[in-house]
């Protein structure tokens, strides 16, 4: 296993409003190896989104980075101020939307868009900026990419752009690409073909994935590690195996419980009750309490990260506990994904 | 586009019967001209000879075809009151006022646009904010007052140019032009200016409007995210998005400068067409009146052809639509 390269620690993002202070992203930490692919899950509002703009410095006014580093390689980016984070941006991290259909320049040709990002970085000539934007589509499986450079967004199918987007973030070899929701707005059938993309991608180029999706069937089949968010704070990681086969975070169970294709046809799903609290008003202690089946008196006070003997960890005084293991200790407050 | 061009001109044609057909109504309807020109104590034969020679004893619709007829082979008429075909009157004072609305329209664009996109980046700035009650100021008070103002402070209180008329003109390109010395420029730049004010003030709008909406899209979120210059960012993604409506308003607002610029050639006594036909109207010089609005209609008609042409180049989209 190889060394983070992205660690995030104790972060907090924070949205200042008249109601008062949205604790938006609350103390989250995690980390992200070489060539290996994070799932940030969660549901709409579990600041998974906000948590990716914050890593690349994105966030606008009136929100706000209150605490924590955000290391890359080493580099505290939250630290770096107008053009040193513009020069780390697209050059060692960067980003990938949820919409396809929007986060290209309707009227501004593919071309003339990827020579912008490769010339954003290197003082390269538009000649050599266009072969790499080429190489950089047909690295991401984009058939007759010269013709596609000439062609303008709306061309495109949505699949195609996203592979184009992905091929933008690629250009010059970040350490870390941010995805948010990358798939969410694309057919069944393109989005395996992405992820297998990315899959293939992440293992050749070494470039690390910290890929945001509410949808658990992507990280099962994708990510190698998981971090379940919820309410701005991480409850649940570990390996996406052992997560997905063994929740150990009673609002990780209850993700996975609900998804129909673990179950028969015509049988009642089953829901977590109740929906995500407003940041405006949590409740005191365990955020997950009140919709929680095995909530009980100790839930009014903030729950400790409770580290495993697999290197798993969850955010919850009473954590799903499987007969192999027990909880080790209550004290680790660093959540390890990778390695 | 072939298509696309052949359709567009046929339209084009049928505006302008259309138009011709309302303004010659229109004016046949103000009244009839003989009285106006003539000394009311005149005998009754001399008032049927003019009536006779003027062609306006014949039927409305007559002198309607008889008047389309001369139009299509280049005749427009003559003017009552100065015996000189409509055309040259016309084409006379065309090059004061296409001086002016061209000046003009440069002022507006050139401030315009950098001052609504600065309004429109930094919307919370103190800058903008001032930009934006300059703008308010710059649509909602009246052009001949501001043009009073102007006169009364720049050739009256400080003297520094003169309060109107018309510099010495040059032959540029085949047009009288006076932009070509300084002494022109003397004369041209307080009118152009009093004319740019509403425009700017509509110009800064635009922009900034459309600053605010594309600054918050994904795009420019993602140009961001791959580390593009905030030059870079406004530059390519921002201007080229935002230059439809300002493309728009630009070409409806030339036409309509060309055409309407009566009120400052009045106040700064500028020897351009809107005067030509405020003193037709007061007169009922009907050809003048009809070849200058048929002129006008025809100068929107080309603009907005141009302003068509230009959005295709503009935004790939409506290409598309436009060929298929």
């Amino acid at each position: 296993m190889s060394e983070a390269v992205l660690r995030v620690k104790n972060l907090q993002t924070q949205f200042k409003t008249r109601t008062g202070t949205l604790k938006a992203v609350d103390g989250v930490s995690f980390e992200v190896g070489r060539g290996r692919i994070l799932g940030l899950v969660g549901e709409s509002g579990s600041g998974k989104s906000v948590t990716g703009y914050s890593i690349l410095g994105l966030i606008e006014a009136p929100g706000e980075i209150a605490g924590g580093e955000v290391l890359l390689n080493g580099r505290d980016l939250t630290r770096l101020k107008g053009d040193a984070m513009r020069r780390m941006r697209g050059a060692q991290i960067a980003m990938v939307f949820q919409d396809p259909m929007m986060t290209l320049n309707p009227v501004l040709k593919i071309g003339t868009q990827m020579i912008a990002a490769v010339r954003a970085h290197d003082k390269v000539s538009r000649k050599e900026a266009w072969t790499r934007s080429r190489d950089a589509l047909a690295k991401v499986g984009i058939p007759s990419p010269e013709e596609r450079l000439d062609a303008y967004p709306h061309q495109l199918s949505g699949g195609m752009r996203q592979r184009v987007a992905i091929a933008i973030a690629l250009l010059h070899s970040p350490a870390v690409i941010i995805a948010d929701e990358p798939t969410t707005a694309l057919d069944v059938s393109i989005q395996g073909q992405i992820l297998a993309e990315v899959r293939r991608l992440a293992d050749e180029t070494g470039t690390a994935f910290v890929w945001v999706t509410h949808d658990l069937a992507v990280v099962s089949s994708l990510a190698d590690d998981i971090c379940v968010m919820y309410a701005g704070r991480v409850v649940e990681t570990g390996a996406a195996a052992d997560v997905i086969a063994s929740p150990r975070h009673p609002y990780t169970a209850g993700l996975l419980a609900s998804v129909p294709a673990e179950h028969e046809p015509g049988e009642r799903l089953p829901q977590v009750p109740g929906s995500t609290p407003s940041l405006a008003n949590l409740p005191a202690g365990c955020a997950f309490a009140p919709r929680c089946f095995k909530a009980g008196p100790a839930c009014t006070t903030t729950p400790p990260v409770q580290t495993f003997a697999d290197g798993r960890s969850a955010l919850c005084h009473y954590p799903i506990e499987s007969d192999s293991c027990q909880p080790l200790s209550s004290t680790s407050t660093t959540y390890r994904s990778a390695s | 586009m072939i298509g696309f061009l052949i359709q567009r001109v046929l339209q084009a044609v049928m505006v302008m019967i259309a138009m011709s057909v309302i303004v010659f109504l229109g004016v046949y309807a103000i009244g009839n001209p003989i009285d106006v020109m003539i000394d009311p104590a005149s005998s009754q034969a001399l008032r049927e000879a003019l009536i006779q020679r003027y062609g306006l004893d014949r039927s409305l619709i007559e002198q309607y075809f008889v008047f389309m007829n001369n139009m299509l082979h280049g005749d427009l008429g003559e003017s009552f009151i100065y015996r000189l075909p409509v055309i040259s009157l016309i084409w006379s004072r065309f090059p004061a006022t296409l001086e002016l609305a061209l000046t003009a329209m440069m002022i507006a664009t050139c401030l315009g646009i950098p001052l609504g996109l600065w309004a429109g980046y930094k919307p919370d700035s103190w800058s903008a904010k001032a930009i934006m009650a300059f703008s308010v100021l710059g649509f909602s008070v009246p052009t001949f007052w501001i043009g009073l103002l102007l006169i009364m402070t720049f050739a009256v209180e400080l003297g520094w140019l003169p309060s109107g008329g018309r510099g010495p003109v040059s032959n540029i390109l085949g047009l009288n032009l006076s932009i070509g010395s300084l002494e022109g420029w003397s004369y041209i730049i307080l009118p152009a200016f009093n004319l740019a004010l509403f425009k700017l003030g509509l110009l800064i709008r635009l922009t900034r409007a459309g600053t605010t909406e594309v600054m918050s899209s994904d795009y420019v979120r993602f140009a961001r995210a791959q580390g593009l210059s905030e030059g870079k960012v406004v530059g390519l993604h921002v201007l080229k998005n935002i230059s439809i409506p300002i493309v728009t308003v630009f070409g409806l607002e030339l036409g309509s400068t060309l055409a309407f610029a009566v009120v400052t050639e009045t106040v700064f006594n500028w020897p351009g067409m809107g005067k030509l036909i405020i003193d037709s109207i007061t007169v009922l010089d009907r050809p003048v009146m009809v070849a200058y609005l048929i002129l006008v209609v025809f100068l929107f008609v080309i603009i907005n052809l141009v302003v068509d042409l230009v959005y295709g180049q503009l935004d790939p989209r409506i290409r598309v639509k436009a060929a298929s």
